[in-house]
């Protein structure tokens, strides 16, 4: 059985159809790719997984579980964890804390315990240090743990994005467009990162990308989203040849 | 590990620049050096603090404007002074009754917060402070209409006037509409108020630095991915709210057991009073406590320092108000401020 079963998904906004009869599987371990030309509902299928709009019809299965139309914190404790298109960290904290934040529900204490600094406050904390560091080894962002997420440069923005999301310890990792506004250097660098999140953690990544050179690298199988409908999927060499798809993102 | 010390020490700097105020003002008080109008000031002054740190907790910690922090110390005051007045007989020990009173100020402007953030939680910014402002002044017109009165078959009460009470003869009018509650046994002093100051900050710098805080400022800087990493947004704004309204109360109860009388009027708890804690927090910078603390104590004494100057008072604080906030927020002061080595030092440990 695969980890994400998406069946005939959908959603309007007013007279405007969105996303329409979009289906996916992606079995466990799997890198999938996600591509289409702008406005093709890339993001809108992203926001419908997540839980950010809840889709009009259609239904979505997650190791089993249908969490279709659940909410954003629900969905992500189900273990579906995503990054932004448009880079959304927690600027004003450090990078230890941007990850810290993510391991929230894996490593509990009350409130009480942490205003009065009980023990278990020091061992709880204690871990979630430990693991966390751990986590930015990954990144190789051990370094710069203590800097406020706003300074790190652009490339290390993205990939502290991906170690937070992968602090909540998600089945499925939803990457938004990881390699945009990357130079051809970080772009390479992006995709060994990708790669060994994926062997690494055994994670399974759905990702949104442009860049075909890092699509047709990583990516195992794909589907092309055009005008909010599929136009084509399966593995990826087949899916780049085919006709259809390159009309959609060349012209006739 | 090392973030974590350095925190400490920053918090233990905090504490000690409190305490070390605490002794000077001893000091002077054992030498008689100062005067009794400042002297008068004193447990006012720790109330401030209390107010400025505790809505620094909202605006700086959550990020969320409100304006009706004197409406929660509002709600502390009268509770409390209630309270007190009506268990004057039942509980001698003047400690205890305080402690106690302290506890219902507290919970019950606690509650208030929970209640109002339910509704109020939803909106955003301007349109947040706008019904927190309105809060404010509700509860302070409320309470100007109460009357509530005992005998000795109980509580009475009424929203018209003492006769509509309708008391036995034995029966004693404990708030009084707009002419308030009193005879409340003056239990605060400076030690109190200091100790008070103490366990906010205390509190709140544990808070902020803790699982809780975390998930709080991961709100404010960014709801959409906060949620996306599993916070629950809603039970941590509430809780930021509750706790910053609860030590709202306390600094109530404090103001409350200063005053032999207590009356809700625009001067103590009108809207004029939650712009002054804004402006604490404000100048003192959003979320750096310490700053608060030095703001609110600062601004207090101010217009009382330069009382000498008599009606060119309020022009001067002003002109000092604004030559502070381009000191310490100006972006070029701030540059050069980071650039000059001895102040440099300071900077980066006030950051952490």
């Amino acid at each position: 059985m695969a980890l994400l079963e998406v069946k005939n998904l959908g959603i309007s906004f007013g007279g405007l159809r969105a996303v329409d009869g979009f289906n996916i599987n992606i079995e466990k371990g799997q890198l999938y790719g996600l591509i289409g030309p702008n406005g093709a509902g890339k993001t809108t299928v992203f926001n419908m997984l997540t839980g950010v709009y809840k889709p009009s019809d259609g239904t979505i299965f997650l190791d089993g579980k249908n969490i279709t139309g659940k909410k954003t914190i629900d969905i992500n404790r189900q273990g579906i964890a995503r990054t932004f298109q448009n880079i959304r960290l927690f600027k004003d904290l450090s990078v230890l804390d941007n990850v810290k934040v993510g391991l929230h529900n894996h490593y509990k204490y009350t409130a009480g315990t942490g205003i009065f600094r009980l023990p278990k406050f020091f061992r709880t904390e204690k871990a979630m240090d430990e693991k966390a560091m751990e986590l930015l080894k990954v990144f190789e962002l051990d370094g710069q743990a203590q800097v406020l997420a706003a300074n790190l440069p652009y490339g290390k923005q993205r990939k502290l994005e991906i170690a937070r999301a992968l602090a909540t310890e998600p089945k499925l990792l939803l990457l938004d467009e990881p390699a945009a506004g990357m130079n051809p250097n970080e772009t390479q660098e992006l995709m060994d990162t990708i790669r060994f999140v994926q062997k690494e953690f055994n994670m399974t990544i759905l990702l949104i990308e442009h860049d075909m050179k890092l699509v047709s690298g990583i990516c195992e199988a794909l589907t092309v989203l055009n005008f909010g409908e599929v136009l084509a999927q399966g593995r990826t060499g087949a899916v780049l040849n085919d006709p259809k798809v390159i009309k959609a993102y060349l012209g006739e | 590990m090392r973030k974590l010390s350095k925190t400490t020490v920053n918090n233990l700097i905090t504490y000690g620049i409190v305490i070390f105020a605490y002794i000077l003002v001893q000091i002077l008080l054992a030498t008689g050096s100062l005067s009794s109008l400042l002297e008068g000031l004193l447990v006012p002054l720790c109330t401030y603090v209390i107010l400025a740190v505790s809505l620094n907790l909202t605006v700086g910690v959550l990020g969320e404007l409100s304006l009706g922090h004197a409406g929660f110390m509002c709600v502390g005051a009268f509770s409390s002074a209630f309270f007190s007045v009506s268990m004057q007989e039942a509980i001698a020990s003047d400690g205890l009754r305080f402690f106690l009173a302290l506890l219902v100020g507290a919970v019950c402007a606690g509650l208030f917060g929970i209640l109002i953030g339910i509704p109020v939680l939803r909106l955003r910014g301007d349109y947040l402070a706008i019904v927190t402002l309105a809060f404010g002044e509700i509860i302070k017109n409320i309470i100007n209409a109460m009357y509530v009165g005992r005998d000795s078959s109980g509580f009475h009460f009424s929203m018209k006037d003492t006769t509509s009470l309708g008391m036995a003869e034995d029966g004693q009018v404990i708030l009084k509409g707009p002419q308030g509650i009193t005879g409340t046994p003056g239990d605060s002093n400076f030690t109190i108020g200091v100790i008070l100051v103490l366990i906010t900050v205390f509190i709140v710098l544990n808070l902020v630095h803790s699982r809780a805080g975390r998930a709080i400022m991961a709100i404010r800087d960014n709801r959409i991915a906060a949620e996306s990493v599993g916070i629950n947004i809603t039970k941590y704004k509430m809780m930021a709210f509750a706790i910053s309204a609860a030590l709202a109360g306390v600094a109530g109860v404090l103001y409350a057991h200063n005053l032999s009388s207590l009356t809700a009027t625009s001067r103590n708890f009108g809207y004029n009073q939650s712009i002054m804690i804004l402006v604490f927090v404000v100048l003192g910078g959003m979320g750096n406590i310490r700053g608060s603390i030095i703001s609110a104590v600062v601004l207090t004494l101010l217009p009382e320092m330069i009382r000498g100057v008599g009606d060119y008072r309020m022009l001067i604080y002003s002109v000092v108000l604004i030559a502070m906030m381009i000191f310490n927020w100006s972006p070029k002061i701030k540059n050069w401020r980071e650039a000059h080595p001895l102040l440099k030092r300071r900077k980066r440990g006030e950051e952490a």
